[in-house]
């Protein structure tokens, strides 16, 4: 049979920008390879251009994200994971290739990316309601406190686990209003190329989540002194050293830091700590008189 | 006929001053190993007493004081009993709450009438309000078993010595923590004098401990190896050093940072109340303090009536003696602070603004400033966009509630914002739509134990005060 044979048509792995998919402005790109070194594919290696396009990107997607409301945003969240349900095998085979793990690991740690979004989603209208009260003050005023998005948030995703521990991080910044600038893990970036996929076609507003492939070191630099970053989620940065120069950087406009896992367990129920390091908690006072 | 006040001055017979003033270690008075320096009445100029200055051994001792409290004492106290502590401490503060009182005008230079009716009583209510967490943490939603970092380094400053010092140790001490904490440098008396209450409550040696001192102490205690968490209130500029200066270490950090508020008037709001928020928002504790509404924002045909009610308003403020019951407006805290103040009022004059003050009498001695308004500011001057610190407030005009937010939200800063309309569904948009941590709509500057305050953006992260208070003090098993 000849239609064994076909050749078939391969894919350009570029960034995940603006709600488009563009090549690193520098021209550059890298080997993904798979665990024995076998290459897999040129991916875009993103410059600090890139990264100062996509904190752009990331403005405009936070001052419409942030508006949506909560149900809305737990919509668009239940869509990705249709959608990533649909991706199902392409994401299992992105990960045994990636990782080398047998096809039962991929398998269960795609499950788990698809029903981590899901818990999120769920998340969307209601952490507000756990993470938010009325405050009874001594005095005539109503008084209530209520978590924010804290705007734009700049992650490393983990090197190891790189699709259940990538969208773990996405998850909870965007489900509280947030928009993410996001650089996967640089041994294994297929899988978060697939995802940029599913995200291009899940009503995801454009600028919202920014994927980049390349790497930390290089890029995230410009990202912890960049202005217009509020945040910054170093779970990816297992170097001391540059986890240290981030957090320096970070100081000069006051980011919050989330500091890396010690030794993170992807697969456990997360608490909810993520959705609150990237909140800020506002409090409104009126007073109460006829 | 005008009416002439007859002074009404608080006695200071209830406090007795030592001349001479060491550092709270491990439940005792001990010397410091520094140069002592002095503390002085901002109002007469006065030397108060010599404060004890900690070197790098008092810093140690303090935390090796508080470490062992820590480990031996306070961690394995039951929750119940840690809060036992807490109303005692609670009480004695509102039995000896006179006595803090006049010891924080002397020292600070504030009106009697502030120290005596917020400072102190709000002071006392954070520990009321703290201690019946103690053995409830369980319920305050960071998980089934959060359990407290260990020894905490806090640094707090001088607008709101006591008050700062309650919301600060009330908190770590509900949670299980330990204290070295540094009052600013120019107001060292209200926290030695809490000392002492502490020794009046038993709290067990090393619990809490007080080092005095300048900023070179601030720096040793947060930069010590066995500090698990720092808590900073103060300038943004400091706690950008914090933040750099614990980078890649595990200490964790909350940081109450400056302000540049947003005081926003729309055409329907009442106006005589808004000109009560506005003076109460920059004029209230000579205008240091980080949350003040230094940026009044008026809707532009409400403008010109508002400006004339606030000016008359003004013209009937009293400066002067801070111990007098009728003063409004005490002295500023230090001669930095105040060549501070002016540098930054010339400039505006130098850019353009007008500048306006009431006729009022300056007193000879001491450290003074007039309440000041600019009119014809914009939001490049540096009397729009810096944090002054002192009573002197920036007027800009908007048209649309938009450029209201615009405006409002055009500063590095978020700590507060104020809002005055009669329009309902308006206070909830604008509150909505400002960047900042606490929003007052029709009113101003209300303070609560059990109200979450802290900033947005450059005025810090974390939060003091509520059940989001707690997470600073607090950590729970993470599993990523």
């Amino acid at each position: 049979m000849i239609g064994n044979d076909r050749i078939e048509v391969r894919k350009t792995h570029k960034l995940f920008v603006g709600g488009a998919f563009p090549r690193s402005e520098s021209g550059r790109t890298y080997e993904a390879t798979n665990s024995q070194g076998e290459f897999l594919a040129n991916v875009a290696k993103a410059s600090r251009k890139d990264a100062r396009d996509a904190v752009l990107a990331a403005r405009t997607g936070f001052n419409s994200w942030s508006k949506a409301t909560a149900y809305n945003r737990g919509q668009v969240l239940y869509r990705i994971a249709e959608v990533m349900e649909g991706r199902k095998d392409q994401f299992i085979s992105d990960i045994q290739d990636a990782e080398a793990v047998s096809a039962k690991k991929a398998t269960n740690q795609t499950d788990q990316a698809i029903d981590r979004v899901l818990w999120y989603a769920g998340w969307a209208d209601k952490y507000a309601q756990v993470l938010g009260n009325t405050n009874p003050v001594s005095g005539p005023f109503f008084n209530f406190s209520i978590p924010e998005p804290t705007g734009v948030v700049a992650a490393v995703a983990p090197a190891d686990s790189s699709l259940l521990g990538l969208i773990s991080v996405i998850a909870p910044i965007i489900t509280s209003g947030n928009s993410v600038i996001v650089i996967a893990s640089t041994a294994s970036p297929i899988p978060a190329i697939t995802l940029s996929e599913c995200l291009a076609t899940s009503d995801v507003i454009a600028g919202n989540i920014n994927i980049l492939t390349g790497d930390p070191a290089e890029i995230m630099p410009s990202l912890a002194s960049h202005g217009d970053v509020n945040a910054l989620d170093l779970t990816g940065i297992t170097d001391p050293e540059l986890q240290k120069a981030l957090q320096i950087e970070a100081a000069g406009t006051v980011k919050r830091v989330r500091s890396a896992p010690v030794n993170p367990d992807w697969q456990a129920t997360p608490s909810l700590s993520r959705l609150r390091a990237f909140t800020e908690v506002k409090t409104v006072w009126h007073p109460m008189g006829m | 006929m005008t009416f002439q006040y007859a002074p009404a001055p608080e006695s200071t017979a209830i406090v007795n001053i030592n001349s001479s003033n060491d550092l709270f270690i491990n439940g005792e008075f001990t010397p410091g190993h520094g140069n002592p320096f002095k503390t002085i009445n901002p109002a007469t100029e006065e030397v108060l007493a010599e404060i004890a200055h900690a070197n790098e051994e008092d810093v140690n001792a303090a935390v090796m004081a508080a470490r062992k409290a820590y480990d031996k004492t306070w961690s394995k106290m039951s929750g119940r009993d840690r809060g036992k502590y807490l109303f005692r401490i609670a009480r004695l503060i509102q039995e000896r709450s006179r006595e803090l009182a006049v010891l924080e005008t002397l020292d600070n230079g504030k009106p009697i009438r502030e120290s005596r009716d917020v400072d102190i009583p709000i002071a006392a209510a954070h520990f009321f309000y703290h201690a019946g967490w103690a053995d409830k943490l369980e319920f305050a939603g960071y998980g089934d078993n959060p359990r407290p970092l260990g020894v905490v380094a806090q640094v707090i400053p001088w607008n709101f010595p006591l008050l700062m010092l309650a919301w600060k140790i009330a908190p770590a001490l509900a949670t299980g923590n330990t204290v070295v904490l540094k009052p600013a440098e120019t107001t060292s008396l209200t926290a030695l004098l809490f000392a002492e209450i502490c020794q009046q409550a038993d709290l067990p040696p090393g619990v809490v401990n007080i080092i005095t001192g300048a900023g070179e102490t601030g720096r040793m205690l947060v930069e010590h190896p066995d500090v698990n968490k720092v808590a900073f209130t103060g300038s943004t500029a400091v706690g950008q050093a914090i933040q750099r200066q614990i980078a890649g270490t595990h200490k964790r950090l909350t940081l109450e940072l400056g302000g540049k508020a947003a005081n926003i008037v729309f055409d329907d709001a009442p106006i005589d109340q808004a000109v009560e928020g506005i003076v109460n928002g920059i004029f209230f504790n000579q205008g240091h303090v980080c949350c003040a509404g230094s940026r009044l924002l008026l809707q532009e045909s409400i403008a010109e009536q508002t400006i004339d009610s606030l000016k008359r308003r003004l013209v009937t403020l009293r400066l002067g003696d801070p111990l007098d019951k009728n003063t409004d407006i005490g002295a500023i805290n230090s001669r930095e602070q105040l060549d501070r103040i002016i540098d930054l009022t010339k400039s505006g004059e130098d850019e353009g603004a007008q500048r306006w003050s009431p006729d009022c009498v300056i007193p000879q001695k001491g450290f003074w400033f007039a309440p000041t308004v600019f009119t014809n500011v914009t939001q490049a001057h540096r009397i729009a966009r810096e944090e002054i610190f002192g009573p002197v407030l920036s007027v800009l005009t908007f048209r649309t509630p938009d450029e209201a937010i615009e405006k409002a939200n055009n500063t590095p800063y978020g700590l507060s914002a104020g809002i005055w309309t009669e329009k309902g569904s308006r206070i909830l948009a604008m509150a909505n739509k400002v960047r900042a941590g606490v929003v007052w709509a029709n009113t101003f500057n209300r303070f609560d134990p059990t109200s979450p305050f802290g900033g947005y953006k450059e005025s810090g992260f974390g939060r003091e005060g509520g059940v989001q208070g707690l997470g600073a003090y607090l950590t729970s098993e993470e599993t990523s």
